[in-house]
């Protein structure tokens, strides 16, 4: 296993209110790791950095070894140019699915990858309908998104981002728009990207989907990360009382065994 | 009050009239094409986040939907050569005028379109390596225009009246010809609602043509 991505000291503001206050993270190709945290601590914000959907205040971000931008006189700057190819290279997938609406399932997983990466049309129809294939919707290919299912929807946003050949995935709370049925199907694909030797940070509420398939999972609490490790004695022994609390209010109706 | 209606007279002096047509659908076609083509680009510029190209196309907005066309018209027939040592003449202070004036409004229009876009189709661009230009163009601006076309329908409509506008600094189109009519015949009556009619003749099957296309674009969501 090597480094693939690497954060340090990540900072962000938004106006006098600071998100995330120094964020350390090393994530190892193949690695998936999942993002856990009340709102408001700094998850989704930690994630939208990653790919410069948002701008860090602070702090420096490294994909496959190279720095992201260039420093000076202590701060990062950063060029249109590079943030609109690093974030090519990383894939992301959105709560609200956010598919192109005018366009059909197979031009939007085209889209990306005949603009973007100058791809022909023939050579990206055919990776289009291969991703298509892995999420299992080829059949959907000339559907326009308005007929799909919130399922389906995510599912070809997942292909969408597959198709450009993402380095690194972010899931930002994939599964919260859709209805309890449908979240199983994401999942299930997302398990089989895992399994596949796809490195992944995933933001969800899925405790079960930590559990079973993250290699790593992450509290964060009021913008910094408060405990990480292994799902399995993260999950089930948490070190401080706030994670516990967090646990707590998730599993109040669980189901007696 | 009786009035003895006579449409013969028009009838016979039709040839004068369809001069006055011709010019209508002339000044209509290339008022239209730059009124609402030069819209998108000030729309575009109006949004756009550097305030060096926002403000400009805020500024002329403002200007050229704020004032009347018919002075906008007659101010560049006449005042404009003055300013500028530039002569112009009744087609194109005609032109002018409601290019100009249809830019200012048909902006507005595709603003809101634009504005009316969910943010994630933004973020959905961005997020696969799109400039952003390319999000404007690919994802963005097919979805807004599409999206305005009945209020862009109605401008194209107000365009294509506008153009009796023209008449006043001479310019031969319909209500031009009318007038003459109607002076050398003293039936202004007769004339004006032949105006009236030709343009609704014209305008009609044009609308419905619009709905037609309206629902073809519906259908393809």
């Amino acid at each position: 296993m090597s480094e693939i991505l690497r954060i340090e000291n990540l900072h962000k503001k938004f106006g006098n209110l600071e998100v995330l206050k120094g964020i350390d993270l090393t994530v190892q190709s193949g690695e998936t790791v999942v993002l856990l945290g009340s709102s408001g601590s700094g998850k989704s914000t930690m994630l939208r950095c990653v790919n410069f959907m948002e701008d860090p205040t602070e702090g420096k971000i490294y994909l496959n070894g190279e720095l992201i931008g260039t420093e000076r006189g202590g701060a990062m700057q950063y060029k249109e140019a590079e943030l609109c190819t690093l974030r090519s290279r990383i894939g992301m997938v959105f709560q609200h699915f956010n598919l192109f609406p005018h366009m059909t399932v197979l031009e939007n997983v085209m889209e990306g990858q005949v603009i973007v990466l100058g791809r022909g049309k023939a050579e990206a129809k055919e990776k289009a309908l291969a991703q298509l294939e892995r999420v299992g919707l080829a059949e959907k290919a000339a559907e326009y998104p308005a007929r799909l299912s919130g399922g389906q929807k995510q599912r070809v946003a997942i292909a969408r981002a597959l198709a450009m050949d993402p380095e690194v995935m972010l899931f930002d709370e994939v599964t919260s728009a859709l209805d309890p049925e449908l979240v199983g199907e994401v999942l299930k694909t997302m398990r089989q990207l895992a399994e596949e030797g796809m490195t992944m940070l995933c933001v969800t509420h899925e405790l079960g989907f930590a559990y079973h398939v993250a290699n790593r999972v992450l509290f964060l609490n009021q913008g910094t990360i408060l405990e990480q490790g292994e799902p399995q004695r993260v999950l089930k022994a948490p070190e401080t009382s706030r994670m516990r609390e967090f646990l707590d209010g998730h599993s109040l109706f669980k189901l007696p065994d | 009050m009786g009035h003895n209606w006579d449409f013969a007279t028009i009838l016979q002096n039709w040839p004068v009239l369809w001069v006055g047509v011709k010019g209508t659908v002339y000044i209509f076609v290339i008022t239209v094409i730059l009124g609402l083509g030069g819209g998108l680009i000030v729309g575009v510029a109006r949004y756009a986040k550097s305030p060096f190209i926002s403000l400009p196309a805020r500024a002329f907005v403002e200007v050229f939907r704020n004032t009347p066309v018919l002075v906008q018209i007659i101010w560049f027939f006449y005042a404009f050569p003055i300013l500028t040592g530039i002569e112009t003449n009744p087609l194109l202070a005609a032109i002018l005028g409601i290019s100009l004036n249809t830019m200012a409004f048909s902006a507005e229009i595709y603003r809101a379109g634009i504005q009316s876009i969910d943010r994630g189709q933004w973020e959905a661009g961005k997020a696969i390596g799109m400039t952003y230009n390319q999000t404007l163009r690919r994802i963005i601006l097919p979805v807004a225009v599409k999206r305005v076309l009945p209020a862009l329908t109605n401008r194209g409509i107000e365009v294509f009246k506008m153009s009796t506008l023209a008449s006043v600094v001479g310019f031969v189109e319909t209500l031009n010809q009318a007038k003459l009519i109607a002076d050398l015949n003293y039936n202004p009556i007769e004339s004006y609602t032949a105006v009236a009619i030709i343009f609704f003749v014209v305008l009609y099957p044009v609308v419905q043509g619009t709905y037609v296309l309206e629902r073809m674009l519906r259908k393809a969501d």
